[in-house]
């Protein structure tokens, strides 16, 4: 073999190896500054500052500030850790930026208030980023609906919410959802199918999956709260008509109250208690129900779930 | 053969210093030690994070503009100008040529860091009068600096194997810019679906990561550095280096000099 | 045994901005130069010179055809220490001194530490450089480069030297010294490859030589023999106040300057010619056969071999 063929190989394999080698180490790398990222990002929390260092380039570093704020809830969440204290400060930051950047808005309203471990349990920072979002994109619907959004959810302050779903069902190319969610407000606010309405609404306007999987968390256990309501109801039906609790499911079917075996989202049919209350099989598999829990359960919140990569 | 590495490679280091590389200190040097005076007049507690921030910064930002200029400069017009003519058609293999000039581009830079880092340290002395435990996770930073420098370097010779000069600086500074990110480009990577996805990931994990090697802001305040990292980004910016310069030999051995 | 066997050594580059179209700069050549012989590659600017010797450099690879030099390819690497090579306008690194240049060079070359200042020196001065040895580069003259670059080629006395256009940019002086060097490394018994356009160098220094051109390998031939062709012809000078009657029938051309004429005949009026002289009285300084010079071979080679198209002859260039 020539010198140059040798060496020709000797560079190839050289360059393969540590190809190899270089993206493995980065991996490593990765692993040991997951941490380190988020708590760098916030050294410099002035956005005035950050301004200027980005010599105007706002746009690009809102655009990086706002995807660490997504890694770093995505990593807590996947840790199952309780602390997400650099999630306000992040999209504060994000939105300091660059104010229109819608997704940080919705992203703010579905995890800055519900309290750990689904979010980061702070109602008030969260409202003043809707405050401040609309402030900034007076026409978008959106922001509105997460404004609304969070009265509704987690300050249940129905009042506030309506008002919130009216102005925004004013703007022109609103959500058709809007105007209806302001009337339910009013009267039928605490009723399964205004939160339906509502998560279903919140699920079809992102297209940010993990926002789009807490919808369909808490639509399941929506599901599950009226299937254990309707359940008790029925039960207590057929003990005014017969006098007695139900021994088992059987007995309301053969008693032509229910049809077949009513079973969870999950497909688990559901347990009748002794005392005539209805359980889910294995609750903490369903996350955010109020119902079908044992006496003095919380409900479960979802945790150690990775992060949805790529649907 | 190792011989004919060193030779080449101490050729390209005297080259680098009477070209008056090392004069770009002057400049650093005036520019340390206005900022140490001037911070001390301010004294709100901040100096130590303010030489330390602005002095590694501009150890690393002069460091990689040195580091491109020189390393195109040294190679690129070197193969521009018909200097290799006299030189390839000695005993000289092609690849030795690349490692040796890699070898004396980068004993520049790291020469140039040790003067730039006495610098650092005395005007950290300065203002803050004596030097703290912390104080040795600077010298943390400053090698993390040097591995940065392995890499541009390795870079620009990459380059410099098929492109013309002024080409060469552009693609490596946009490396460099890129790869400062590399961690946010991940991060984009990660969120993003479908074939934009396996595209942005492919280049995101092939883009030099400087982003790791930039722990300026932790030392600032202070924070220690993992052993760990310390270890990683070592072997990384081997491993790294050492794909650069292999893909320039292997573009070098097959190039037709004009 | 020979120096350099160039068999079939052919180069092509692809031109054109979006379809490439091969251009042949080096017609398949084919060519041995002999050890110790000073050989001569004629051309006008253009013709391959230089590219057939960055081929043989290992600067430029062939599309096709190897060599072999001293005995080995092309591509081994000990080819490299037995040869010097001086390109064409050589360009160095600004900011070394002569001498450290040749130091720098010697030690690529493998010369050992121990003799190595030494031969520098004497490289130097058998350049004529000792005095602006510690000069940097950047201040030399073009004369000096070239002298320098000479320098380099033989510093580690190679057996076979390659000069690229080694007399341009030079003064008359320069280029009396560099011929007394190419002497001087034949008597040395060096095999010198020199590529040139100046035909009177060619013609005072090689053993041999190619006339080059559009890429093609045109012909070779032994200066010897080549000049010494006569024309068939004679040139006599003798003094005399006008050209004599006697001459003009003999076909002949003169010319009378001032008290002397000169006069081509052809050789067969050898004897008439002298005789006329005779019968005059005239005075007879020189009698020579003329030869022919190396111009003429030259120009008639630059012409394509008969039978080329014009076609074919434009696709070919460098």
């Amino acid at each position: 073999m020539t010198a140059t063929r040798r060496a020709n190989l000797v560079a190839t394999a050289v360059l393969s190896f540590s190809m190899a080698g270089a993206i493995a180490t980065l991996y490593a790398i990765d692993h040991t500054r997951r941490a380190a990222v988020a708590q760098e990002a916030l050294y410099v929390r002035s956005s005035t500052v950050l301004r200027r260092m980005s010599l105007g380039y706002t746009g690009l570093l809102a655009d990086i500030y706002w995807t660490r704020a997504v890694q770093y809830f995505g990593e807590q969440h996947h840790n199952g850790s309780s602390d997400y204290r650099l999630l306000a400060p992040l999209l504060e930051v994000t939105t300091e930026l660059d104010p229109r950047l819608v997704p940080a808005y919705q992203f703010g309203a579905n995890f800055l208030a519900p309290k750990p471990p689904s979010g980061a349990g702070q109602p008030g920072p969260a409202l003043s980023l809707m405050k401040y979002g609309i402030e900034h994109n007076p026409g978008q619907w959106r922001l509105y609906y997460n404004l609304g959004f969070l009265y509704y959810t987690e300050l249940k302050d129905y009042a506030k919410a309506a008002d919130a779903f009216a102005q925004g069902a004013k703007l022109p190319a609103t959500n058709a959802f809007m105007p209806i969610l302001a009337a339910r407000m009013a009267q039928h606010a605490g009723e399964f199918d205004t939160a339906r309405m509502l998560w279903r609404t919140t699920y079809e306007s992102t297209k940010d999956p993990l926002i789009r999987d807490n919808a369909v968390q808490h639509l399941l256990a929506l599901q599950v709260d009226e299937d254990v309501t309707r359940l008790e109801q029925v039960v207590e039906n057929y003990r005014e008509q017969t006098g007695r609790l139900p021994s088992s499911m059987g007995d309301l079917e053969r008693a032509a109250f229910i049809h077949g075996t009513p079973a969870d989202p999950k497909g688990r049919p559901y347990k009748l208690m002794p005392d005539g209350r209805i359980e889910v099989q294995d609750p903490e598999s369903i996350f955010f129900i109020t119902k079908g829990l044992p006496p003095g359960a919380a409900p479960p919140q979802p945790l150690h779930q990775p992060p949805p990569e790529s649907k | 053969m190792n011989s004919r590495i060193g030779y080449i490679a101490f050729n390209t280091f005297r080259e680098a210093v009477r070209d008056r590389v090392l004069y770009n200190l002057i400049a650093f040097a005036l520019l340390l030690s206005g900022a140490a005076i001037l911070v001390g007049e301010i004294s709100i507690d901040i100096e130590r994070l303010v030489v330390v921030n602005l002095g590694l910064t501009a150890v690393s930002l002069f460091g990689v503009v040195i580091a491109i200029f020189i390393g195109i400069g040294l190679v690129s017009k070197e193969i521009d100008k018909r200097t290799l003519y006299t030189v390839l058609s000695r005993p000289v293999r092609r690849w030795e040529f690349v490692v040796g000039k890699f070898f004396g581009l980068t004993g520049t830079l790291v020469v140039n860091t040790f003067l730039m880092a006495i610098g650092v340290l005395l005007a950290l002395l300065y203002v803050a009068h004596k030097f703290e435990k912390m104080d040795a996770w600077v010298l943390v930073a400053l090698y993390f600096i040097v591995l940065q420098f392995l890499i541009v370097c390795a870079l620009a010779l990459f380059f410099s194997s098929f492109s013309t000069p002024l080409m060469s600086a552009v693609f490596t500074f946009a490396l460099f810019v890129i790869g400062s990110l590399a961690e946010d480009l991940r991060g984009f990577a990660r969120i993003t679906q479908g074939v934009g996805g396996w595209m942005a990931t492919a280049v995101a994990y092939l883009v030099p990561n400087f982003s790791a090697l930039n722990v300026i802001s932790q030392v600032a305040h202070g924070d220690a550095v993992s052993g760990r990292l310390i270890l990683y980004n070592s072997v990384y910016a081997l491993l790294y280096s050492a794909m650069a310069i292999s893909g320039a030999v292997l573009i070098f051995q097959r190039r037709n000099l004009k | 045994m020979a120096a350099i066997e160039i068999l079939d050594l052919e180069k092509s580059y692809l031109v054109g901005f979006w379809r490439k179209r091969p251009k042949l700069a080096l017609r398949p050549l084919r060519l041995t130069i002999e050890e110790g012989e000073v050989f001569g590659f004629l051309g006008p600017n253009g013709a391959g010179k230089t590219t057939t010797l960055k081929l043989l450099m290992g600067l430029v690879f062939p599309t096709a055809g190897t060599a072999r030099i001293l005995g080995l390819d092309m591509d081994d690497p000990r080819v490299k220490s037995q040869i010097g090579f001086l390109p064409e306008q050589p360009y160095f690194y600004d900011h070394l001194s002569a001498r450290e240049l040749l130091n720098y060079y010697g030690q690529l070359s493998g010369l050992p530490a121990k003799g190595r200042s030494a031969r520098v020196e004497q490289m130097l001065a058998r350049v004529g450089l000792s005095d602006s040895a510690g000069v940097q580069l950047r201040k030399f003259s073009k004369g000096m480069l070239q002298r320098l670059g000479l320098a380099q080629a033989v510093l580690h006395d190679p057996k076979l030297v390659f000069l690229d256009e080694p007399m341009s940019g030079l003064d008359p002086m320069g280029r009396r010294e560099v011929r007394d060097l190419i002497q001087q490394l034949r008597s040395e018994g060096k095999t010198v490859f020199f590529s040139t356009h100046i035909l009177s160098d060619a013609e005072a220094l090689c053993d041999r030589v190619g006339v080059i051109n559009q890429g093609e390998l045109r012909g070779v031939g032994a200066v010897a023999e080549l000049t010494a062709q006569t024309r068939g012809k004679i040139e006599i000078i003798f003094h005399a106040p006008r050209v004599p009657a006697g001459l003009m029938g003999l076909g002949a051309e003169a010319r009378l300057s001032g008290d002397m004429v000169n006069a081509v005949l052809p050789e067969e009026q050898q004897d008439a010619a002298l005789e006329v002289l005779r019968r005059d009285g005239l005075k007879l300084i020189s009698l020579t056969r003329v030869r022919r010079s190396l111009e003429e071979y030259y120009i008639q080679k630059l012409q394509p071999a008969e039978g080329r198209k014009e076609e074919d002859r434009k696709g070919v260039g460098a």
